[in-house]
This record gives structure tokens, sequence and C-alpha cells, in this order.
């Protein structure tokens, strides 16, 4: 056979037909299918075992919860059908709505509700708080169960509907009998979606469908409360590490929707006219500087007060959300927008930025240029750009400040060493908590003051714990904004971590998406493709 | 030749050895602790330790190396610590796109470099050797990722030809196999290809030089005879050498590739699980990349006695 120029031509275009409508099926195959590009992989199925938001994200799918908070930070009944409580408040009885069914077909029934309360209980900070108080969860019937306290807790229901991790989501018993410390690996819930296991490619793609046997409640969608009513057939997580390849899929529409548009990629992905770059996060997230309370030099007091002092929230915002329309000041150690959230003590970081002041509490401190150990991670920009202005402040003011760059895996590692710098302890690290996770003295974790007990850092401050505890019983809502707010004075006093400040990751989907809620946590119900 | 095979292939058991120390022992020393990642931010430090106990990261060094070894010599690779799944069925899913890419890209590399070092050598200090040699530093120079970028805005944005991302297999059949391999096969060919172009290049340059082949010439054979059939397939020992060798290049842009393209392949899991520590993952797919390596460098010895009848084994 002699290979001629017409030969070649036929060839090229039967290839191009192959490609074609090869392509042209996929299209079809997608009526109903909602791609999403979450903000980082799946890598647990268990949002008990870890409290990393993806896995909490997951468990919003397949799970549900038997209390939610709404977008009025009122707590609503979404599993529960009704409840009561004695008047004594020592005895919550609990009775679930009809209809509730796990994905293998077995209805949901009080002894799966309490053996998952139970295994949640052991790990979450606010579920442990729950189990010192409880005398013991009884099962009445199937439908029914009660919690009987030791004493009156006023923060039951805000513990069962808490946001964010750990989540109290409601699994069969046979898996929530699990160690709390085991992680499970199956999916199994009641929740508005099934996860598809077989077809889960971890690092690549999670695929969950409608559940057509959930039943949503009838109000309106609402935060994590309300109807989860499912509009697309299936949802399909697809990871895409490299930010500039999501951007291009998404202009593409080879995806729906990008959970987390970096800031430098906002002007990028804004010019295409079927995107829509939104602010779906009311409470955006906390940037957090964690001094190191058992070394020197900041375990003198002085020299946390003197970069108190100079700390410019502005700086921070720009320097983590680049635009100022998604990053602002925050002097509180509640998350602002939020029930608690005050200006007691603050203007320690809305007054003027006092450099002498700062400088004089160096003095003050006895500080003699021993070195201070920053450490950052450099694959998490929102670390990385807290650690650069904090170094630079730091120098300004005289202090021998070093970078300490790593990955975030070593940085976490190297965070939980009580060592003097010398031997590879640290002074500063950074961080950040989703809003919902720093509300209340209940769930705000760095803002403790129990010394080697605390979470890294390691503050102790007796009258911050004691308030904490006076929080904790204070009968009504105007006594716990009072005791939050010595809380906050005191900690502007004694300085156990500075909030550096508030931001917003934009959220990006193609426009023929709508019903996007509103929430600090993203959830995928409600949410049609046209 | 049976013999040598079955002896190159039990000499391998003594290299897989030396890499498992190696890894493992690499691993042990490393800064990082999966459970502190696993317990996420708001964790205490009695958390972490808990589940390192619960993980048996809290095990002295020999305790844990034995009981990895002994599991690796009864063919389990181990549970990835995340996922719980078994590293086996992770590597299972994963090897099909590393697999596929890496033939597609040595189609392309192979496909174009050996015909186009061919040329520039025929063609020596002509306009055609320059153009090819000038392609050959741009792909030298030019990182894979800054390739990638670039196909994807003009082949997948611009001229929306090709999807952007992703990998569909085989059994969903071979038009979006190929649409999803064209891009990246192309971006990872382009450094494998200007390294064998060099080196077809500069070989065929040696054996153009020899008597023989003046000989062919002289004799009337067309000059298309005299460089495929005698002077290529006396270059093909260095060239095929090199090929070999590329294959370790390949799997470093592999990791790029996979990851500008979000191909789940190989590449992707090892870097995933060596940001989380996944231990039993990091050491898994290091072995089964180094006893790839091994393989294939045997098949390029083999395959000496091809090109060369003087070469015996």
């Amino acid at each position: 056979m002699t290979f001629t120029l017409r030969t070649g031509w036929r060839i090229a275009a039967g290839i191009a037909f192959l490609i074609g409508s090869a392509a042209s099926g996929v299209a079809l195959a997608q009526g109903k299918v909602l791609k999403f590009v979450p903000e980082a992989d799946l890598r647990s199925l268990d949002p008990i075992w870890t409290t990393a938001y993806i896995t909490r994200n997951h468990g919003y799918m397949v799970y549900d919860v038997l209390f939610a908070t709404d977008a009025n930070f009122k707590i609503q009944p979404q599993m529960v059908d009704k409840w009561d409580v004695s008047k004594d408040g020592l005895l919550y009885t609990f009775t679930l709505r009809d209809g509730l069914k796990f994905h293998d077909g077995t209805p949901v029934r009080a002894a799966d509700c309490i053996a998952s309360i139970e295994r949640w209980a052991k790990r979450d900070v606010f579920g442990q708080k729950l189990g010192e108080m409880t005398e013991a969860w009884i099962p009445v019937n199937d439908k029914t169960f009660r919690l009987k306290l030791k004493k009156p807790f006023p923060y039951v229901l805000d513990a069962l509907g808490k946001p964010s991790s750990n989540v109290p989501f409601i699994m069969p018993e046979r898996i929530a009998k699990t160690d709390a410390f085991t992680q499970i690996t199956d999916a199994t819930g009641s929740g508005p979606f099934k996860m598809v296991r077989e077809q889960w490619v971890p690092g690549s793609k999670v695929v969950y469908v409608k559940n057509a046997d959930y039943v949503p409640r009838k109000e309106p969608p609402s935060w994590g409360a309300g109807g989860k009513v499912v509009k697309v057939d299936r949802v399909e997580w697809i990871y895409i590490p490299d930010s500039a390849t999501a951007a291009a899929a998404l202009n593409n529409g080879e995806v729906d929707w990008w959970q987390q548009l970096p800031p430098d990629l906002i002007p990028v992905v804004s010019k295409n006219k079927d995107i829509k770059v939104d602010n779906t996060d009311p409470l955006g997230s906390i940037g957090i500087l964690r001094f190191n309370h058992l070394q020197p030099p900041f375990n003198n007091v002085k020299l946390r007060q003197a970069v108190l002092a100079v700390l410019d929230q502005k700086d921070y915002a720009i320097a983590i959300a680049g635009d100022p329309k998604n990053g602002k000041p925050c002097p509180s150690f509640f998350t602002c927008g939020t029930p608690l959230a005050n200006t007691a003590g603050s203007e320690a970081l809305t007054g003027k930025r006092d450099f002498d002041r700062a400088k004089a509490l160096v003095k003050e401190s006895g500080y003699k240029g021993e070195k201070i150990v920053v450490m950052t991670a450099t694959d998490q920009p929102i670390v990385q750009a807290q650690a650069l202005v904090t170094q630079e402040l730091l120098r300004k003011i005289g202090l021998n400040a070093e970078l300490a760059a790593s990955d975030w895996g070593t940085l976490i590692t190297r965070r939980s060493s009580k060592e003097p710098v010398e031997k590879g302890g640290w002074s500063i690290f950074f961080t950040w908590f989703v809003g919902p996770d720093i509300t209340s003295p209940a769930l705000n974790s760095p803002l403790r003051g129990a010394g080697e007990k605390s979470w890294f850092g390691w503050p102790t401050d007796a009258k911050l714990e004691e308030l904490r505890d006076a929080w904790f019983n204070a009968p009504t809502p105007a006594d716990q904004k009072k005791t939050a707010e010595e809380m906050q004075k005191r900690a502007f006093e004694t300085v156990p971590y500075i909030p550096t400040a508030q931001f917003i990751i934009p959220t990006a989907y193609r426009t023929n998406l709508s019903g996007v809620i509103i929430s600090p946590v993203t959830f995928l119900w409600n949410v049609e493709k046209k | 030749m049976l013999r040598y095979i079955v002896k190159r292939l039990l000499a391998t058991i003594p290299v897989m050895g030396v890499v498992a120390l190696f890894v493992f022992s690499l691993l042990y020393i490393s800064p990082g602790d999966p459970a502190a990642v696993i317990a996420g931010d708001i964790a205490t430090a009695e958390d972490i330790a808990r589940i390192r106990a619960q993980l048996g990261l809290d095990q002295p060094y020999l305790v844990r190396f034995s009981g990895w070894m002994w599991a690796l010599a009864h063919g389990d690779l181990g549970t990835s610590i995340f996922t719980n799944l078994p590293v086996s069925t992770l590597i299972a899913q994963r090897i099909e796109p590393t697999v596929a890419l890496t033939l597609c890209t040595m189609i392309v590399a192979v496909g174009l470099a050996v015909p186009l070092g061919v040329l520039a050598a025929a063609r020596a200090g002509g306009f055609i050797d320059r153009a090819v040699m000038a392609i050959s530093v741009l792909g030298f120079s030019v990182p894979v990722f800054v390739i990638a970028y670039g196909l994807i805005l003009l082949f997948a944005v611009q001229f929306d030809w090709l999807p952007v991302q992703g990998y569909r297999n085989l059994g969903e059949g071979f038009g979006p196999f190929i649409r999803h391999m064209i891009l990246p096969s192309v971006a990872l060919g382009i450094v494998y290809m200007a390294l064998i172009a060099r080196i077809t290049r500069a070989t065929m340059l040696d054996v153009l030089a020899q008597d023989y082949v003046r000989t062919a010439t002289a004799k009337g054979l067309a000059p298309g005879t005299v460089l495929m059939r005698h002077a290529l397939k006396n270059a093909a020992v260095p060239i095929v050498t090199i090929i070999g060798i590329g294959v370790a290049l390949l799997i470093g842009g592999v990791v790029v590739t996979e990851t500008v393209f979000a191909i789940p392949g190989l590449g992707r899991l090892t870097v995933d699980a060596i940001l989380r520590r996944d231990y039993p993952i990091i050491q898994g797919v290091t072995l089964l990349f180094s006893a790839a390596y091994v393989l294939v460098n045997l098949v390029v010895d083999l395959s000496y006695s091809l090109f060369d009848p003087r070469i015996r084994y």
C-alpha cells in the first residue's frame, strides 16, 4: 500500500471524528452531575478521628446531625423532631423524626444516636465538656432517648449543634462503636448523599449520589439547618492540586465549582462572564499568631505585649487576602460577626501602633538579643504571609527574629516541641481557624490558660481558666456575654495569642449553578445545575 | 541468555533490600509526624500521642523496620495511615495512568527524537541541524510545568480542542483516553525528546564518519538506506541506553506533569504521601519505582544483543 496525502487526510479525519464523538458523549452524560473542586484532598472518611475540614465537609454529605446552627446562630432541630428539658435542667428528652434511614436501608434508632454522640464526646473539645457533665444517655425506645446530666449545663444544644470540627454526626451503632482513636472506613450514614465507595480514588476523585430515601425538613435551608434538598443526581469532588489548572478547568467548564479561589487568581477568573466569584462564607477565617509561653523570650508577658503594641491587623489582612474586600481587622478573641465578639480591651489592637512603647517594653523585659525562631510553612500561603509580616515587625522593635521555613507537615511536628530554640524548639508559629471554630470559650482552644494541658504554646493563666469555667456555668446569654468580655479583656493583658486578621477565601462557580448556600461550611444540597 | 536473565533478576533482591533499608531509615529520621497531620490543628499533644500509639509510630526503629520487612516478605506493602486502604490497592488504582503517560510520552519522544536526530546528523551544519539543536536546547531549558501551562493555555483554554485536566482510562474509550493524554505526553515528552535527539545526532555523526559507511555510499546505496539500515542500526546501542536512563527522568517528570494535569497517577500519590508523611505509601511506591528501574535496565541490556550481534549473554 502506498501512503498518499489523501490517505493521510482520511486517517486524520477519522481520528478527529473519534475524538469529537467521544467528547460529545462525555458532555451528554454530564446532565445532572455537579463537578466540584474541593479545598483539599479527602484522605480520611472519619470526621471524628480527624478534625480536617475536608473530612468534616464529607461528613455533611453522607451523615445527618441531631441539631444544627442556623444563620442567626440559633440551634435548630435537624434529625430531632421534638425535644424537651426538665424544669431542673438535668434531663433532656429527644425524639427523632419519622422516616430517617441509613444508606443500607436500616432505620436510624436511638441506639445509633447515643453510640455516635458517645464516640464524638471522646474526641471533641466541646463534646468532652458535655461528657464531663453527663451522667447517662438512656434509650427509651427506637425513636426516643434521654440525656441525664450531673448538673445543669446550658450548652447541651450548642454542643450537639456545633457546625464545625468535630461535628457530632450520626452513624449506625455498629460503626459508632469503633474506638474513637481508630479510623472508620465505612461511610454509611443517613445524610442527603451516599458515597460511591468503589469510585473513590484518594488524591483524585470522590463520587456521591443523591440519597433517594432522604426525607428533608420542610424549612428553607439556613447554614446546616433546614431542608437538605438535593437537586443534582451525582456530585463529583475532583481534587486539582494545581491552582492554575483548576482555574483553567473552571474557565473551560470542565468543572462547575471551585471551592476556594486563591487571591492571585481572582482577577483572572473574574474576567469570564460565565463564572461568578462569590463570598459565600459570612464568617471567614481568623489568622493566629501563637507564642511559645514555656521558653524565653516570650515566656515574658512584656515581650508579648510589645508585639501586641505594634501589630497592625490591616497589614496582615492585606498580606493574607490580597484584596482589601476579602480581609479586615477583627480585634476580638471571638470571631467577629458572632454573638460573643466584643470590644473589651480591644484598643490594644485598634489604638495607635506604638513602636516607642514596644521598644520600652522590650527593654523592661530584659531581652538580650536571644534568637527568636518564627516558624513558617512555605506550602501554606496564609501561614507564610503572616510569618513574613511578623518577622519584619519583630526586627523593627529590635528583636532577633529568624524564619524557620519548612512544609506544614514539619511545622506541626516541631510545634509540639517544648524544648528551647537551640534544641529544636520554637518561639512563634502561625495558623488560622475557620470562623465557627473560635466563636466561644468552649471552642476556642488557643484561649486556654491550662499550662501544659493547653493547646501548643502552653500558656498558664489561672484567671483565664477561672473565667472559662464561669462561662460554662453562666445561666443566661447576658451572663455569658459578660464573662466572654472579661475573658477577652484578660487575654489582651496576658496575650496568649494574637488574632491577626479576619479574611475570606472567595469561591467561584459557573453561572449555570444556583442555590449556593451562604454559610461558613460549604454545603452541596440546594444547589441546582441548569 | 536465560541464565543471565535469572541471575540479573536474583541480583535485584539485594538491591531492593538496600533500597528498602535506605528508604525506611530516611523516613524514620526525617522530620514530620503523620499523627499530628491526622489530628488536625485543634488537637492537643495528648490526642496526637494517642494517635501515634494507635498507629504504632511510637515503636522503636528495629521493631517497626522488622515488622515492615516481615509483611513485605509476605507480599504485604502495608496500609495507608490516612485512607486506611492497602498500599497495594492504592498503587493498583494509580499505576494505569502513570504507565499510560509514560508509554505515550515515550512514543511521542522517541517517535520524534530519533528521526530528528538522524536528520540533523545527515544535514550536519545545515539549517535543519541548527533548528533541531535549537529545539533541543529549548526542550532542556524550559521547565516541564511552563511547557504544560503553555499547552493548556493554547490548546485547552484558547482553542478548546483538548481537556485541561484529568484522566480517562482505556475502558472509557480510545477517544477520551487519547484526548486526555495528548497535552501531558507532549509536555513531558519535550525534555525527553531533546535528550534523545541530541544523543542520536552525536552518535550518528560518529557512525557516519566510519569507513564502512563511506564504502556503502561508494558502492551506490541510496542515502536513505545507508542512513537507516547501516548507520542507525550501529548507532542504536547508545541511543537505547539513553532511552533507558531517560526512564529515571520520566519518573521525576511524571510527578510534575501529573500535578499540573491532575492525573491520578503514582507521582501524585507519592508527593501527597510525602507531604502528609504517609510512610507506608512512600515506602511502597519507592520500592516499586526502584524495581521498575532495575527491570528497565535489564531490558535495555538485553536489547543490545538485538542491535549488535557481537554482544552475547
